[in-house]
């Protein structure tokens, strides 16, 4: 019933979203493993290579093993979900992804009783990777999410952009997407998947705990230590574009404020 | 290098002014018309920023590559600080005007995180520098004009620093910056006692 209430909700605010172009959402990337500048990954993430790619699915799951990218398209049915997406540093844009929900891909593996995490990892292939010559983060990148995060219907697994398959500088061929958390928590290029029953290291809160939290939930309220997060600027409205408020959980509190009840979100940032 | 000097010696002040400061127009024309890529807030006060601290430290640089290679750019440290007073003005208005936009937040930044303070001290010890760069100055300030201009040091090393805090992640080209900052300001140190010590200690060890 939650999942049904939940699309509903998000195709309401689909109409009011008026996606970014192609060019916005493919040059302006952070893809840290190509370089820390946003024109780097649309550079050199070209040398990737992709084909074939499989995902291996492990700790506490009935079926664990690895998953090839077909198998995996095989079994899913892809759907176009328009997402706001909020990145840490306070710019946004609208994407257009397909893609399939994240708890599908997790049923598949059968998830044990006992898991309550999910964590996440890039491929680190260094030959490829121009980026990781740095130790700019501790490489491979890393993400992760609460059981119940992950399995919410508002959670997918993408696979394109615009009707077309992810370019590789946007997380080919198979990337996590979030929409109500700040972007580094939605992983590019996903090889790895490991349910497990604590919470996992995560990168940009391992390399500087104090400004990135495990939760990384879109929150006007909580401050990064070094800039407001109350407002974001939308991609691609020039030298002029105002800034614009931005929305608590990204707007998309209606869906998920629940996940949070209890919970004090200025500690659990 | 003796040619090299003629050379700049015909080389017009005023052409460095000009050829210094065209960069900010043509920068801002291309964030207008989709040069500076699709965000081009960040990129313009980026560029500008980093504009700023280059000129920064070839103004450190002007003094020990006179004295140490021989070349002499004198002449024109007054237009070179100027002109990085410039691009640093140049990047604040676009922080101000086109990044930040809202007044009063300007205040609580500029309070309340750290990166933003010690790019404002760096704004804030420049401003008597750009403001006593004129003839009438130095005659009149006399020893305390020289004593007044160290503090580009402090300007340099909080520029330097500012652009540190913001990376982020361990990141290596504003360490670059910093690293070079520290060095013209220990060749300074090191030219004006220790070296001059220890070079006169050689010479005369070695009669």
């Amino acid at each position: 019933a939650l999942g049904g209430q939940a699309r509903a909700e998000g195709e309401r605010t689909e109409e009011l979203l008026e996606p970014n172009t192609w060019e916005e959402v493919t040059s302006y990337c952070n893809f840290y493993e190509f370089g820390t500048g946003k024109g780097d990954p649309s550079k050199y993430a070209d040398r990737m290579t992709i084909e074939p790619w499989s995902v291996t699915i492990d700790g506490l799951v009935e079926k664990p093993g690895e998953y090839s990218f077909d198998q995996i398209l095989g079994e899913m049915t892809l759907e176009e979900r328009i997402y706001r997406f909020r990145c840490v540093e306070a710019w946004s844009m609208v994407v257009p992804w397909q893609g399939f929900e994240l708890a599908d891909l997790l049923n598949l593996a059968e998830v044990q009783d006992g898991a309550k995490y999910v964590a996440f990892e890039t491929l680190y292939r260094p030959a490829e990777m121009p980026g990781t010559v740095y130790k700019v983060l501790d490489w491979p990148y890393r993400e992760g999410l609460r059981l119940d995060e992950a399995m919410h219907p508002l959670t997918i697994m993408a696979t394109g952009i615009f009707g077309k398959p992810l370019p590789n500088q946007n997380g080919a061929p198979l990337r996590l997407v979030v929409p109500w958390k700040y972007g580094f928590k939605s992983i590019k290029s996903v090889v790895r998947i490991t349910l497990t029953d604590a919470e996992p290291p995560t990168s940009w809160n391992m390399a500087n705990p104090r400004e990135y939290g495990f939760y990384s939930n879109v929150n006007p309220d909580v401050s990064h230590p070094r800039w407001s997060q109350a407002t974001e600027r939308r991609i691609g409205g020039g030298l002029f574009a105002r800034r614009r408020p931005t929305l608590m959980f990204n707007g998309y509190e209606d869906e998920v404020a629940a996940l949070y009840e209890d919970m004090d979100l200025s500690e659990y940032f | 290098m003796e040619l090299a000097n003629q050379l700049l010696r015909r080389l017009p002040v005023w052409a460095v002014y000009l050829l210094g400061a065209l960069p900010a127009p043509w920068l801002f024309y291309l964030g207008l018309t989709g040069g500076l890529g699709v965000e081009p807030v960040r990129a313009l006060e980026h560029e500008y920023g980093e504009l700023a601290l280059q000129l920064l430290i070839l103004t450190l640089a002007i003094s020990p590559l006179r004295r140490l290679l021989g070349l002499n750019l004198m002449k024109f440290r007054r237009a070179v600080g100027l002109l990085c007073f410039f691009y640093v003005l140049c990047h604040l208005l676009v922080w101000l005007l086109l990044d930040v936009q809202i007044p009063g937040q300007i205040l609580t930044d500029i309070a309340k995180r750290p990166y933003i303070t010690i790019g404002m001290g760096a704004f804030v010890l420049m401003l008597p520098l750009a403001l006593t760069s004129n003839n009438l100055s130095v005659r009149k300030l006399g020893r305390t004009w020289s004593r007044l201009h160290r503090l580009t040091y402090g300007a340099a090393v909080f520029g330097a620093v500012h652009f540190v805090m913001l990376a982020k992640g361990f990141q290596i080209e504003p360490l670059i910056y910093l690293g070079l900052v520290l060095c013209l300001l220990a060749l300074r140190l090191a030219g004006s006692r220790w070296l001059r010590q220890l070079s006169g200690a050689l010479v005369s060890g070695r009669t």
